[in-house]
């Protein structure tokens, strides 16, 4: 597929993130404008129709993704993008598709809430994103980048790994890594091997009606339906799980942090090395399935972990239920209004490196 | 960062038309050009309507942590509410450039950094193009702190203007030699 050799872009994260899109054969976008995520609707909005898709400003953040829901129920990819409040009115609409078991994209190019909030980072919608938000016991494939070059990638993943499970993902970014420009290489990917869409609704001409519906209401099938979707998210830990970790091997503390906050907490571990302190990172790229065996593997050689959030904590809860037990968790939040520097990172790392 | 490792920060301000987005997208190309590290942080949303506009751009040898910066290395400012902003967040020893056209010298206050007024506007209407003024400030930093090379901020151009502006290259390139220029014969 396309050029493997293509040259380095400089672009906005919320851009490549619809570069992505395209590059993985999503050609439907519904959505509502709202900030910091314009860049990508604006995207698709002129590249698409060229292509032959389409593209619907629709008249709220319930009509985006209901339309998501219809869209996806035909087998085609699609998406919607939006931020905190608008993807709190979506709740209801993502609970649908998971109980339909249904794939599509939903985009959070998060701000700062509760309510109206502001538009400076946050990650404060961890435990909305991670949690599942609507209503009923279902999960969604939840992705962080924390490069402009992962915006690419992983939108790529998350389209693949919803269609693999027939399960909502989504892609969790802040104004950080949606406004920010950095060098991308649009290097398309290679197409993997899918499950066939033969549950979609295309026309029962010469088939089967199919049914898509989430309303279960003979006697047994409702729990049959929700333990065949528990044992859909157990093969999600089980196989889709990513993380990445940098100098944890010799690490007497290491930092857990993800998405925007990882980066900024990766300059921190770097000046902490240049200061003689064995400090490591561990950083979780699947915020669903959460890397749990693999910090609870670490915790075993590590007994310190600091987690760095920009919110007042919420990863820190995960970390905590994945290490073992004589493990010392602390936490460094900030919430929304300025990120911290390197620096006042490193401050923390001192003061827990003991 | 210390070493033989490349490190180097600069925030761009100035009021919102004056181009400084352009600015330093153009130097952040550049150098993503010569194999560094680059990122580009654009100010978005409410400071965008009004007030003032402001970039940082980030280069470095090495993967970049946070693209943004509390206390930059260097700083380019192109109106008054920009300096009294961003004046005493420069590093000691940092380089404060600034267009004295429209900001008066006397109101640049530190002694422990590099100060230098480039009356930009002036040199811009000089040449025949007031909307240049940008790529004059532009000429003068990278001559001052030799991030990148000339030649590859000109390479640059073409992928960082619209292509509706293309045509407009030659008065670029023309205005950022003549900020380099300014700085050469100090």
């Amino acid at each position: 597929m396309g050029d493997q050799n293509p040259e380095k872009m400089l672009v906005k994260g919320n851009e490549a993130l619809a570069m992505a899109a395209i590059d993985a054969g999503c050609l439907l976008y519904f959505g509502y404008p709202i900030t910091p995520q314009n860049d990508i609707p604006e995207y698709l909005s002129k590249h698409l129709p060229p292509l032959g898709g389409e593209f619907i400003q629709a008249e709220s953040e319930i009509a985006s993704i209901n339309l998501l829901l219809g869209a996806s129920a035909t087998g085609k990819r699609a998406m919607t993008s939006s931020s905190s409040p608008g993807i709190s009115l979506m709740q209801e609409g993502i609970s649908y598709m998971a109980g339909s078991e249904l794939p599509g994209l939903i985009v959070n190019i998060s701000r700062s809430g509760p309510g109206l909030g502001g538009i400076s980072p946050s990650q404060g919608d961890y435990f909305q994103a991670t949690r599942g938000g609507g209503h009923g016991d279902y999960r969604m494939i939840v992705l962080a980048p924390s490069t402009i070059q992962e915006m690419y990638d992983l939108t790529i993943l998350a389209f693949d790994l919803s269609d693999k499970y027939r399960n909502p993902a989504m892609i969790l970014g802040d104004a950080l890594i949606g406004q920010m420009k950095e060098p991308l290489l649009r290097r398309r990917p290679e197409k993997i091997d899918l499950p066939p869409k033969d549950w979609a609704l295309t026309g029962a001409k010469g088939r089967k009606p199919n049914r898509l519906k989430s309303l279960y209401l003979q006697d047994g099938e409702l729990s049959e339906h929700n333990w065949k979707l528990y044992q859909k998210y157990e093969r999600m830990k089980r196989e889709e799980v990513r993380f990445e970790t940098l100098l944890t091997e010799d690490a007497k503390l290491v930092v857990a942090a993800f998405g925007s906050m990882a980066r900024v907490s990766k300059s921190s571990v770097e000046l902490a090395r240049e200061e003689g302190m064995k400090v490591g990172l561990f950083r979780p790229i699947t915020l669903f399935p959460y890397p749990e065996k693999a910090l609870h593997d670490l915790s075993k050689r590590v007994k310190r972990f600091l987690t760095v959030e920009l919110n007042t904590g919420q990863m820190v809860e995960d970390v905590k239920l994945s290490v073992d037990r004589d493990v010392e968790v602390y936490f460094y939040g900030r919430p929304p209004g300025s990120l911290p520097t390197p620096e006042e990172i490193l401050e923390e790392i001192r003061k827990y490196y003991g | 960062m210390s070493g033989d490792r490349f490190y180097y920060d600069v925030i761009m301000a100035g009021f919102g038309g004056q181009g400084v987005m352009l600015i330093g997208n153009l130097l952040a190309y550049a150098a993503m050009k010569e194999g560094r590290h680059v990122t580009y942080l654009p100010t978005y949303g409410v400071e965008m309507r009004g007030g003032t506009a402001n970039c940082t751009v980030v280069i470095s040898s090495r993967e970049i942590g946070s693209p943004v910066v509390e206390r930059p290395h260097g700083v380019v400012l192109m109106n008054l509410p920009s300096l009294l902003k961003y004046e005493q967040r420069v590093l000691p020893k940092g380089l404060l450039l600034f267009n004295s056209s429209l900001i008066d010298p006397k109101e640049a206050s530190r002694k422990d950094i590099e100060v230098l007024p480039v009356p930009v506007n002036d040199m811009a209407i000089e040449n025949g193009n007031p909307r240049l003024a940008n790529m004059v400030a532009l000429g003068a930093f990278v001559e001052k702190t030799k991030l990148v090379r000339m030649a590859s901020l000109f390479e640059s151009l073409e992928k960082v203007l619209d292509e509706r502006y293309r045509q407009f290259i030659p008065p670029n390139i023309k205005a950022i030699e003549l900020g380099a220029r300014f700085v050469q014969s100090l």
